[in-house]
């Protein structure tokens, strides 16, 4: 091991619980990291990416990036892996068995959940996983603690040779705090070596690891009960005390300072017995966890009495003003009325699609196509079930457009016979787990019409690499995926495959309306890259001609947020009926002048902004 | 060094600067030996959506989150914004308000209005305002992102801590990207020290 660098008179760093992560794999002497983008655990390995002593990749899904670990630990070296919580779903086939074969090199999994789904389908518990996989969990409450654990979690994870899951949550992963380095390690990998009853899975072996597993159970207990991870801060107000974790622990700690917290870091296995002492010193123990009573329930299960999801919610992020008053109550306490300046009531906010950005001129084309089912998909596209396009019908999980639009087609009652059932999904989504519904699909022959978006980029958390983008992790030119022969040898018929540029939409309208009516998969592939990225080019803004502009409001429906109301009026029709319009105008500041609103706009109002002819181009010269 | 716990609380939505402007708030109250913590939801930051950065200091700091009612002063980067976080303010808090509107699309096709007058609807819920069009004046000095830098300057003067200090976290932020910018952003900054003073 080197001698410590000399550093800085400073040591604190004011980093968030992603960097801190990758940092303290850095000083583990982690050889190998991968992952998939996912809220809130991206930056993870976009840090790590800038250590070059650590080989590390964006891999095709979790699952595979879980494997690529487990890989890399069975060689004997130190291994990361970092996913969100719907990751681990799909690295969860791996995971369930790499439990049996348990880790050489110390392989640790950080795991982050979205709880209160700021970026998610769903809300989950990934402390489920270590019950589920008999695996240890540590549950770092900040910056700092995230990197102390995790540094802590490769000793616990060679000792005991185990993978050991880190559990964060957005509140750890995106809050910065002061972090300071502890003393970097080297680790020099133990080598490959040959143990077939122990790598090789089949039912003999595995039968036989599964008694190790239980026994390796009963040692993670004994840890529990002795390790510096979990703690007590001793409080002088005795009427509660808490057993917590997390960020729940912080919450915990400025609700109530004065009362005793059990703070678990290595939260399973829990320490029970310290815990049930623990009780015997307070009036009444509460258990705070995020999200559900798991802990409750194994301390009620022990005979310990707690209080827990009586009082709190088993649902989204707790925070002080969730936990003060259940618990105040509990205790007989009066909540201190203040006085606070009344919530006002102003219009959602929702996410929007970026202006030109693609997906913009796609929505506007499937928005205007009648009767149609379509099934989508995990990404920025998913916005196009809202305003103003409401264009997709169904979203579940990365991958499911296809599959779930091949079950739409097969399983469609009578009275949908005539719809037409299609499929959206963006480039990385399809590489990560879309290929095998295509398969599917075609090899079922399903009617199914798929757009399959490529912008060449994890567009959703933030423009990420991914093998449609010819790019890896590191920026470094690598092999493009060529979808249309990807589609091809998938069993889609090359006649079925149309490239489209999304901003030339009259040719897309022509391809979905006459790709819809052909009763076989095909596949509309539009080719222009998410404008977060590098490779789109800006083109000049647009403006509207005031003298112009009719009201007609069919600008709006393409849904850019450059387009703005200046006014409103109601008319009444040659007819009698009335007829709202909408003047609009265009932040030219915001527009990249990609003309999707140009066309619909009948009366051409829709112009340059800055008046740079040919002629004036000439005239320059 | 003040005992209690500062709350300020920066609010606006994606791609304004919201999370760098509190970022430079953050670094310099740790440049100052501050305990620190910063949190946002930023999952749908580039998106447009609404974008919150709680930063908090003192000389030990529990939970990153400002509760309703906790915030010291908030910087609002957008009229609505600020009427939307008002009631995270203290009785006493401060609000220094960016005036130029960003209208979303839900508000632009019709579906939902946008506030008359937020400013005052503040002042009537008794909220002590500053306000000025930061956003025109950033597009004035030749580039909108510059709002940050006068939002900036406009909180400066009411912290726990010198202005010098917040010019100091812009010197070192934008230091390595040319003289022409860290002279425009120190501009900026001033501008936002007069207008909202």
């Amino acid at each position: 091991m080197n001698a410590a660098e000399p550093r800085s008179a400073d040591l604190r760093q004011f980093i968030s619980g992603n960097e801190a992560i990758a940092q303290a794999a850095r000083d583990a002497g982690v050889k190998v990291a991968a992952a998939y983008p996912g809220t809130p655990s991206t930056e993870i390995l976009e840090y790590v990416s800038q250590y070059p002593d650590i080989y590390s990749e964006w891999s095709i899904n979790e699952k595979v990036s879980l494997e690529v670990a487990i890989g890399a630990s069975m060689a004997g070296s130190r291994a990361l892996c970092a996913m969100k919580h719907v990751g681990m779903n799909v690295a969860s086939d791996a995971f369930m068995t790499q439990t049996l074969v348990g880790a050489v090199g110390g392989l640790v999994i950080v795991v982050a959940d979205d709880v209160g789904l700021s970026s998610s389908q769903n809300e989950q518990d990934s402390r489920y996983w270590g019950r589920f996989a008999h695996l240890p969990i540590l549950e770092p409450s900040d910056a700092q603690e995230a990197y102390e654990m995790t540094r802590a979690a490769y000793g616990i994870s060679e000792q005991f040779e185990v993978p050991v899951i880190v559990r964060l949550t957005t509140r750890i992963c995106h809050v910065k705090g002061v972090v300071i380095n502890s003393e970097p390690e080297s680790h020099t990998g133990t080598g490959f070596k040959k143990d077939p009853a122990r790598f090789v899975m089949v039912p003999g072996n595995a039968k036989n690891r599964i008694p190790m597993m239980m026994a390796r159970d009963e040692t993670l207990k004994s840890f529990a009960a002795d390790t510096e991870l979990n703690r007590i801060d001793s409080g002088s107000d005795t009427r509660v005390g808490f057993v917590t974790s997390g960020a729940a622990y912080y919450h915990v700690k400025e609700s109530f300072p004065d009362a005793p917290v059990f703070k678990l870091g290595f939260s399973h296995p829990a320490p029970i017995e310290s815990i049930r002492t623990f009780a015997g010193d307070v009036e009444k123990l509460v258990v705070v966890e995020e999200v559900e009573p798991l802990l409750e329930t194994e301390l009620r299960a022990a005979g310990v009495d707690v209080y827990g999801k009586d009082l709190l919610p088993k649902i989204g992020e707790l925070s002080p003003a969730v936990i003060t008053p259940p618990v105040s109550k509990l205790i007989g306490e009066a909540i201190a009325e203040s006085e606070l300046i009344p919530t006002a009531q102003v219009f959602p906010r929702p996410p929007t699609m970026c202006v030109a950005c693609p997906h913009l001129g796609i929505y506007y084309c499937l928005s205007h196509v009648k009767n149609t089912i379509i099934s989508g998909d995990i990404g920025c596209y998913t916005l196009g079930a809202g305003h103003p396009w409401n264009a997709l019908d169904t979203t579940i999980s990365m991958g499911a457009s296809l599959s779930v639009a091949q079950g739409l087609d097969k399983g469609r009652a009578e009275c949908d016979e005539n719809k037409n059932v299609l499929a959206v999904i963006g480039d990385s989504t399809f590489l990560h787990m879309g290929m095998q519904g295509l398969l599917d699909i075609t090899y079922n022959k399903g009617n199914v019409t798929i757009l399959l978006l490529d912008n060449r980029a994890v567009g959703m958390t933030g423009g990420q690499d991914a093998p449609s983008s010819g790019l890896n992790l590191h920026g470094e030119q690598t092999m493009q995926v060529d979808f249309r022969k990807l589609c091809e040898a998938l069993g889609v018929k090359p006649e079925r495959i149309h490239e489209v540029n999304p901003y030339e939409m009259p040719i897309l309208f022509k391809a979905l309306r006459q790709e819809v009516k052909v009763p076989e998969p095909s596949v509309i592939i539009t080719n222009q890259p998410c404008v977060l990225t590098e490779r789109y080019s800006k083109l000049p803004p647009l403006k509207v001609d005031a003298d112009k502009c009719t009201g007609c409001s069919n600008c709006l429906d393409i849904g850019c947020p450059a387009i703005l109301v200046d006014r409103r009026e109601t008319v009444v029709k040659p007819n009698g009926k009335e007829k709202e319009l909408a003047f609009v105008s265009i932040d030219t500041a915001a527009c990249t002048g990609c003309n999707l609103c140009t066309k619909p706009c009948a009366p051409d109002a829709i112009i340059p902004a800055y008046n740079v002819t040919k002629i004036d181009a000439v005239e320059i010269k | 060094m003040n005992n209690e716990v500062t709350n300020i609380l920066v609010v606006g939505i994606g791609g304004q600067g919201v999370m760098t402007a509190a970022d430079i708030l953050a670094t310099s109250a740790l440049s100052l030996g501050y305990d620190v913590k910063k949190t946002e939801v930023a999952g749908m930051a580039q998106r447009g959506g609404v974008v919150t950065s709680h930063v908090r200091f003192g000389p030990k700091v529990y939970s990153p989150a400002i509760q309703a009612g906790d915030a010291d002063l908030m910087l609002a980067f957008e009229p609505a914004e600020a009427l939307r976080w008002s009631s995270h303010l203290k009785g006493d808090g401060l609000a220094m308000v960016n005036t130029f509107a960003q209208e979303p699309p839900v508000v632009s096709i019709g579906l939902f209005d946008y506030p008359d007058e937020p400013i005052e609807k503040m002042r009537k819920m008794g909220v002590e305002t500053h306000d000025y069009n930061a956003g025109q004046s950033a597009i004035d000095l030749g580039d909108r992102r510059l709002v940050n830098s006068i939002m900036l300057g406009a909180i400066s003067d009411r912290l726990p801590f010198p202005a010098g200090t917040i010019e100091n976290s812009l010197t070192a932020r934008f230091k390595n990207k040319g003289e022409a910018l860290l002279a425009l952003n120190h501009q900026a900054f001033e501008l936002g020290r007069k207008a909202f003073s």
